[in-house]
C-alpha cells in the first residue's frame, strides 16, 4: 500500500526524523488557512513563501506542473484551485493521470546538498537493505543504470539489527559532515525502526538535504507498505487512499479477486496468478491484446467467479472473454455453473471461449454444451487463445 | 530417487484442524503419503481423518518420528509456527499459508542460518514426488513417475506444466513450488543442484515470473553446475511496471526483474526458453528426443 507524500511525512516524524513544516489542504479556501497557519508555524515575517504539493501516488510531479509556489495566502489558494480536482499525468502515472485531491503546503528550505537514502528488502538474501547516493533528488533509477558504483550498499542483520558501525559506513559514502553525524545516526536509526515496526516495504528519502542552516531534513518522501503485513497496524491501514486506486482493482480487490487493468480489447478470468499472467501472455503471442490481468483465487466458488464476470464485463472495451481454468482444488463445474449464472444474470453480449482442465472437466464441459449462450469451449490453451483473438478482432 | 522426500517420509500438518489443513491432510493420505500427525497447540488428544493432533510439533516429532511439516497455518500465527518446527530441527517444512508478512520471513530466513531444515514457501502449493509422497495441495491424478525435476514459483500454472508433461508421457521426477512472496524459504537455486545430483532426474523444467532475481541467480547456477538439459517458462511478459500481478513477489520494480530480461539471461545461460504457456511439454519432448535424452 502506498502513502502520501504528507502521511509518509508524518510517519518519519514519528520516529524522529526531520521533515518540512507543512499543513494539508483540499479546497482552495483550506489552501489559504493553511499558508495562514504554516507562515505561523515558520515564524516567519513579513514576506512568506512556500510550496504547493499535489498530493498523488507516483513521483515526478515537479516536472509535471504539481509543484507550485506561493507567496501570500491568496496565491496559495490559486495554486490549490490549479492543483485540486484534475489529474496530474506524471511519468510514472500513465496517460490518464492521477486525480489530485489534496495538497501540501510545505515550508521552502534553502538547500546546499541533496542526498538519495533508501531503505528496502534484498529478496534473494532476505535482509534489509540500506541505499545511499550523493546524487540525490534525482531519478535513482537512472542513476542506477548509469553509475551503479555511485549507490551504496548496506545490508542489515534483522537479528542485530542496525549498527552504528555500519551507519559511520553509510555516513561516509554520502560524505556527511561530521557535525551533521548525530543527526544523521539519529534520522537512519528512525529510519530502520520505522521499516521494521510498521512492516514497510520501501522507505525512501529523496533528497535528503543538508540546509543552508546546518540541518538534515527529509525534504521529500515516499512509503511503501507490506500490505500482509497491514492486518498489525489498523492505524496505517486506515490511511489508505482508494481515490489513488483504478476503481476495478479496487473493488476486486476487496473480494478477493486480482485485477490488473491492461490496455487490450480480451477480458481475462484465470484461477492463480502464474497462469493468469501466462493467459495474458499467450493472447498476446496469438495477436491479441488482453484487457486485464484476473486472478479468481485458487479455492473460489460460483459466487466468486460470478462476481469476476460482473468486474470484468465493467470494463467496456471488452469486446471477447476468455477463461481459463486449471481445476485443483476449484472445480471446473462449479466455473461452469458461475459461468452460466453470470451469463444470464448479466446479460453478457461478448463472446465467451471457456478452457476447462483438471477436476470434473467433462462435466464443467457437458454444462456449457447446447445452452444457446455464445460460449465456446477450447481444447487447449493455445487453441483458447487463438479463437478468442478472432472473435475479438472480427 | 526424488528429491527432499522419498514415500518413507512422515509428515506433520500443522494447522491440521483448520478447514485447509484438514481437507488437504485427507488429500495427502489418499495419495499414500504418510500423514502421521498433526499440530494445533490446545487441540492435542484430537483425531483428523485418523490422524493424532498434538499440541506441539515437539510432542508430535517424539511421539511419531515426525521428519517433515506442512504450515497451514493462518498468516498472523505462520511466523511462530515455523519458528518452532525449525526449532526442533525438523529436515523439512512446507509452508501452503499466503499472506505472511515479509518482515516475518526475514527473520525466518535468518534463524534458519546454520540450522539443519530446509524451508520451502511460503505462499507455495507444496511438492509431490509422484507415486511416492505429496506434501500441500498440488492435486496428486496430475502427475506421473518419471525422470523431469520441476521448479516453479507458481500454483495452478505449474499444474498445467505438469499435467502437459504428463500428457506428453514425460513423468516428473519431483515437482517443486516453491512459492509466490517477495521473500522465500528456497531458491530455485539450491534445488536446482538437488536435481543435478538426483540419479532420476534427466531434465529440469523451470517455471519462472516477474519480480526480483531468483531466475537470475538460477542462470549463473545452471551456467556453473547443471549439466542436465533444463527449459524454463517466464510468466508476464505483458505485466505493467511496478504492478503486482496476484503474487506479492511478482512485481517488475525499478525497472528490473522483466520477463524480457530474465528470459534473455537463461538462454545465456544455455537453458531452452519456451515461448508459449501450451508449448512446454511438447518442447520438452521434442527437445529431449532430439538429443537422444528420450527414445522413441
Amino acid at each position: 500500500m502506498k502513502l502520501h507524500e504528507f502521511q509518509a511525512k508524518r510517519l518519519l516524524a514519528r520516529y524522529g526524523i526531520p521533515v518540512p513544516r507543512g499543513v494539508t489542504a483540499s479546497t482552495p479556501a483550506q489552501a489559504r488557512a493553511a499558508y495562514a497557519a504554516l507562515k505561523r508555524l515558520c515564524r516567519a515575517s513579513k514576506t512568506f513563501a512556500c510550496n504547493v504539493k499535489a498530493q498523488i501516488h507516483a513521483g515526478g510531479r515537479g516536472k509535471a506542473g504539481g509543484v507550485l509556489v506561493a507567496s501570500s495566502a491568496a496565491q496559495a489558494g490559486a495554486q490549490a484551485s490549479t492543483l485540486l480536482g484534475k489529474p496530474l499525468v506524471t511519468h510514472q502515472t500513465g496517460p490518464e493521470g492521477l486525480p489530485v485531491r489534496r495538497v501540501l503546503l510545505d515550508e521552502r528550505i534553502g538547500v546546499t546538498r541533496e542526498l538519495y537514502l533508501a531503505l528496502t528488502v534484498e529478496r534473494y538474501t532476505a535482509r534489509p537493505l540500506i541505499l545511499a547516493s550523493r546524487q540525490g533528488g534525482v531519478d535513482i533509477e537512472a542513476v542506477a543504470a548509469k553509475t551503479p558504483q555511485a549507490i551504496a550498499r548496506e545490508p542489515v542483520d534483522p537479528c542485530v539489527g542496525l549498527a552504528a558501525f555500519q551507519i559511520r559506513r553509510v555516513q561516509e559514502a554520502l560524505a556527511i559532515p561530521e557535525p551533521l553525524g548525530p543527526a544523521f545516526h539519529a534520522t537512519l536509526k528512525g529510519v530502520y525502526t520505522c521499516w521494521t515496526s510498521c512492516d514497510a516495504s520501501l522507505i525512501e528519502i529523496n533528497p535528503l538535504v543538508e540546509t543552508g542552516d546546518g540541518r538534515l531534513l527529509a525534504l521529500d518522501a515516499k512509503v511503501v507498505l507490506d500490505d500482509n503485513g497491514l492486518f498489525r497496524h489498523p492505524e496505517l491501514a486506515a490511511w489508505r487512499d482508494r481515490g489513488q486506486e483504478h476503481p476495478i482493482e479496487f473493488r476486486a480487490g476487496r473480494i478477493g479477486i486480482s485485477y490488473v487493468g491492461l490496455d487490450g480489447n480480451i477480458g481475462c478470468l484465470v484461477n492463480g496468478a502464474g497462469l493468469a499472467m501466462a493467459t495474458n501472455d499467450i493472447i498476446k503471442l496469438a495477436g491479441g491484446s488482453p484487457a486485464n490481468f484476473l486472478d479468481v483465487g485458487g479455492g473460489a466458488n460460483v459466487e466468486q467467479v460470478t462476481k469476476a464476470f460482473a468486474i470484468i464485463l465493467a470494463d467496456r472495451r471488452v469486446r471477447a472473454i476468455l477463461v481459463n481454468i486449471f481445476g485443483g482444488i476449484m472445480r471446473c463445474d462449479w466455473v461452469a455453473q458461475g459461468l452460466l449464472n453470470a451469463t444470464q444474470s448479466l446479460r453478457v453480449q461478448a463472446p465467451i471461449v471457456v478452457r476447462l482442465a483438471g477436476t470434473n472437466v467433462e462435466e464443467g464441459r457437458r454444462l456449457l454444451t447446447g445452452t444457446g449462450l455464445p460460449i465456446t469451449t477450447a481444447d487447449d490453451l493455445a487453441d483458447a487463445a487463438r479463437r478468442v483473438v478472432g472473435l475479438a478482432t472480427r | 530417487m526424488s528429491i527432499l522426500v522419498t514415500k518413507d517420509t512422515r509428515v506433520v500438518v500443522q494447522g491440521i484442524t483448520g478447514q485447509a489443513g484438514a481437507f488437504h491432510t485427507e488429500k495427502m493420505l489418499e495419495y499414500g503419503t504418510k500423514v502421521v500427525a498433526g499440530v494445533t497447540p490446545g487441540k492435542a488428544g484430537a483425531t483428523v481423518h485418523g490422524v493424532p493432533v498434538f499440541g506441539s510439533v515437539q510432542r508430535a516429532v517424539e511421539a511419531t518420528g515426525a521428519d517433515a511439516s506442512v504450515i497451514f497455518v493462518p498468516a498472523a500465527f505462520a511466523y511462530d509456527a515455523m519458528l518452532e518446527a525449525i526449532e526442533v530441527k525438523l529436515p523439512l517444512i512446507v509452508t501452503i499459508t499466503e499472506g505472511i508478512p515479509a518482515w516475518d520471513l526475514i527473520r525466518v530466513r535468518r534463524y534458519l542460518e546454520g540450522r539443519p531444515t530446509r524451508l520451502i514457501g511460503p505462499n507455495c502449493p507444496g511438492l509431490t514426488a509422484p507415486e511416492a509422497c505429496k506434501l500441500g495441495i498440488i492435486p496428486g491424478y496430475i502427475h506421473r513417475r518419471g525422470g523431469i525435476g520441476v521448479l516453479s514459483r507458481s500454483g495452478t500454472l505449474t499444474y498445467d506444466a505438469v499435467w502437459q508433461l504428463s500428457q506428453a508421457g514425460l513423468g516428473q521426477s519431483t515437482c517443486v513450488g516453491i512459492g509466490g512472496d517477495a521473500v522465500l524459504g528456497s531458491s530455485f537455486t539450491g534445488l536446482l543442484r538437488l536435481f543435478q545430483d538426483d540419479p532420476e532426474t534427466e531434465a529440469i523444467v523451470l517455471i519462472g515470473e516477474i519480480g526480483g532475481t531468483e531466475e537470475e541467480e538460477a542462470a549463473a547456477v545452471i551456467k556453473a553446475h547443471v549439466t542436465k538439459p533444463t527449459f524454463a517458462f517466464i510468466a508476464g511478459r505483458m505485466a505493467p511496471k511496478e504492478k503486482r500481478m496476484g503474487h506479492a513477489g511478482a512485481i517488475v520494480s525499478g525497472g528490473r526483474g522483466t520477463a524480457a530480461e530474465k528470459m534473455e539471461t537463461l538462454a545465456a545461460a544455455g537453458v531452452t526458453v519456451i515461448d508459449s504457456p501450451a508449448a512446454i511439454g511438447q518442447t520438452v519432448k521434442q527437445t529431449l528426443l532430439r538429443r537422444g535424452v528420450l527414445q522413441k
